[in-house]
């Protein structure tokens, strides 16, 4: 393993050696993972990857670590489902999901990155990770941490879902909840780095981190049959999977592991926080940031940092950005539970009903091949469908009974 | 009237390993203006040439980021505290 060079800077192209830092001294831009593409392509193969495991550590070469991974060995390689009954819905003819609702061990795309980053923490020495999260980061961060034995400390914005907040101590972590959004969160969790010597996997490990996330790309192309979707629907808060996904296929590319790449990047957001999409709309590369108010709240970022490259990203690409109400999230998590059997998060009700937004627009045609991202699970987000079932009907325990609610409810 | 400003890490070579500096002025654009008097060259660093803050970099009078105020016009009054913040993400995708 090690195929990393080094940091790069995305704006300037200052180089950095291998550290727990993601900021450019210079210009403020990102750093990003610098890697020796010659060497991997020397070692990798299709039928290389497809010897490796049943897990996104079949692609070692394109993840930035260079031990073997300390934890998460199972993440990865979820289901790409064929979905042909939401795809009848819409009106699609070649639909798909990438489901890491079922992502091992804390059912998100989470785990991806997670993954990489505390495999990149043991490497670097530290003792203890921390982040600011939206929830699902917590849960993978905590689980994680609790694998590889270091301490955990992690910071939320008051007001999360239930099951993330026991999803998080159920590990053994110290969690903190911060009165604001996550965006105050993700500021104080900045100055908090400055006085302890954390592996903040989203701050300081956010260069190895964040390529974590180019694996469920890779998986989408391999699954599809080692060629990239026409369309990809991607939720979108800091704007982080968006943009590696679009790496992944052009890393595939560059390698001559696919043919050309011509995909759509499409980017999903909630009305009540949609800076991105709203800049897309606008034709702009700059983001205003806004006040968060969506129950997608896994989303609910106003102030994504890596917003200019999912602008950047979703026109490069030909693509689109879209953002729906919050209605028609819940409509959209019961369309896919109802139609492929799929109990998403709300950010996966974003993607879905942001696809079917774009094919009213035209801007998705009926015969190309479509993939929806669905990152998280719905049993973690259980109060954004509060009031949307009646409680089931109880009956006494005789066939009488029985034969006179079913066909009562049949007649509802 | 003299406020407190928060240097971020990478721009501490600049201010002498300081982490704040007090400065003055009547709107942010007088306060960055300041610190260049002041620290030789943090200005460019902080700012475009047209003196907007660079796209990377968030600047937050006490709690509030300033693209939520009047941006760089944005008034300052006596004992506010103003951070300068490398933009980062994170937490959901």
């Amino acid at each position: 393993m090690g195929f990393v060079k080094g940091l790069r800077c995305k704006e300037c192209g200052k180089d950095y050696e291998k550290l727990p830092i993601h900021v450019c001294e210079f210009c403020f831009g990102p750093l990003e993972v610098n890697y020796d593409y010659t060497a991997i392509g020397k070692v990798v193969t299709r039928k290389s990857i497809q010897d490796g495991p049943p897990s996104m550590w079949r692609y070692k070469e394109f993840m930035p670590i260079d031990e073997a991974p300390k934890v998460g060995l199972h993440t990865g390689f979820t289901p790409l489902v064929r979905a042909k009954n939401l795809g009848k819905a819409l009106g699609l003819k070649n639909l798909y999901i990438k489901n890491d609702s079922v992502n091992h061990p804390t059912f998100s795309f989470k785990d991806r990155v997670v993954a990489v980053a505390v495999s990149k923490a043991i490497e670097f020495g530290f003792d203890t990770v921390s982040c600011a999260s939206t929830g699902n980061l917590a849960n993978s961060v905590a689980a994680h941490a609790a694998e590889a034995g270091l301490k955990s400390c992690i910071i939320i914005p008051d007001g999360l879902e239930a099951g993330k907040i026991l999803g998080t101590q159920i590990y053994g972590s110290q969690l903190i909840a911060v009165h604001g959004s996550y965006d105050d969160v993700n500021r104080l969790c900045s100055e908090i780095g400055a006085n302890h010597d954390w592996a903040f996997v989203n701050i300081n490990i956010r260069p190895y981190y964040g390529d974590g996330s180019k694996s469920y790309g890779y998986e989408i192309a391999e699954q599809l049959g080692w060629k990239t979707p026409d369309n990809v629907v991607v939720p979108v808060a800091g704007s982080s999977l968006i943009t590696k996904i679009y790496k992944a296929f052009h890393e595939f590319e560059m390698l001559g592991l696919i043919g050309k790449v011509n995909t759509k990047v499409f980017a999903a957001q909630a009305t009540g926080c949609a800076p991105v999409t709203t800049a897309i709309k606008n034709g702009t590369d700059t983001i205003i940031p806004v006040k968060p108010n969506t129950i997608a709240k896994s989303i609910a970022i106003g102030n994504p940092a890596d917003g200019y490259y999912g602008v950047k990203t979703a026109k490069e690409s030909g693509g689109w950005g879209e953002d729906i109400s919050d209605e028609e999230v819940v409509e959209s998590m019961k369309l896919l539970a109802e139609t492929e059997g799929i109990f998403t998060e709300t950010a996966g009700g974003v993607t879905v009903g942001v696809t079917q937004k774009l094919i009213k627009q035209g801007r998705i045609k009926p015969d190309e091949t479509t993939v929806i991202c669905i990152t998280g699970n719905g049993l973690k987000t259980q109060e954004a469908l509060t009031g949307q079932f009646a409680p089931p009907a109880v009956i006494d325990c005789n066939i009488q009974s029985f034969e006179d609610e079913f066909a009562n409810s049949l007649t509802v | 009237m003299p406020v407190k400003v928060r240097i971020p890490t990478p721009l501490m070579k600049l201010t002498n390993n300081q982490a704040e500096i007090s400065a003055e002025g009547e709107t942010i654009a007088d306060i960055l203006n300041n610190l260049e008097s002041q620290f030789a060259g943090i200005k460019e660093r902080i700012c475009e040439e047209n003196g907007a803050p660079r796209r990377f970099i968030n600047i937050y009078l006490n709690e509030e980021d300033i693209r939520f105020l009047e941006g760089e016009k944005t008034q300052i009054k006596d004992g506010d505290e103003i951070s300068i913040i490398p933009a980062i993400a994170g937490g959901a995708r």
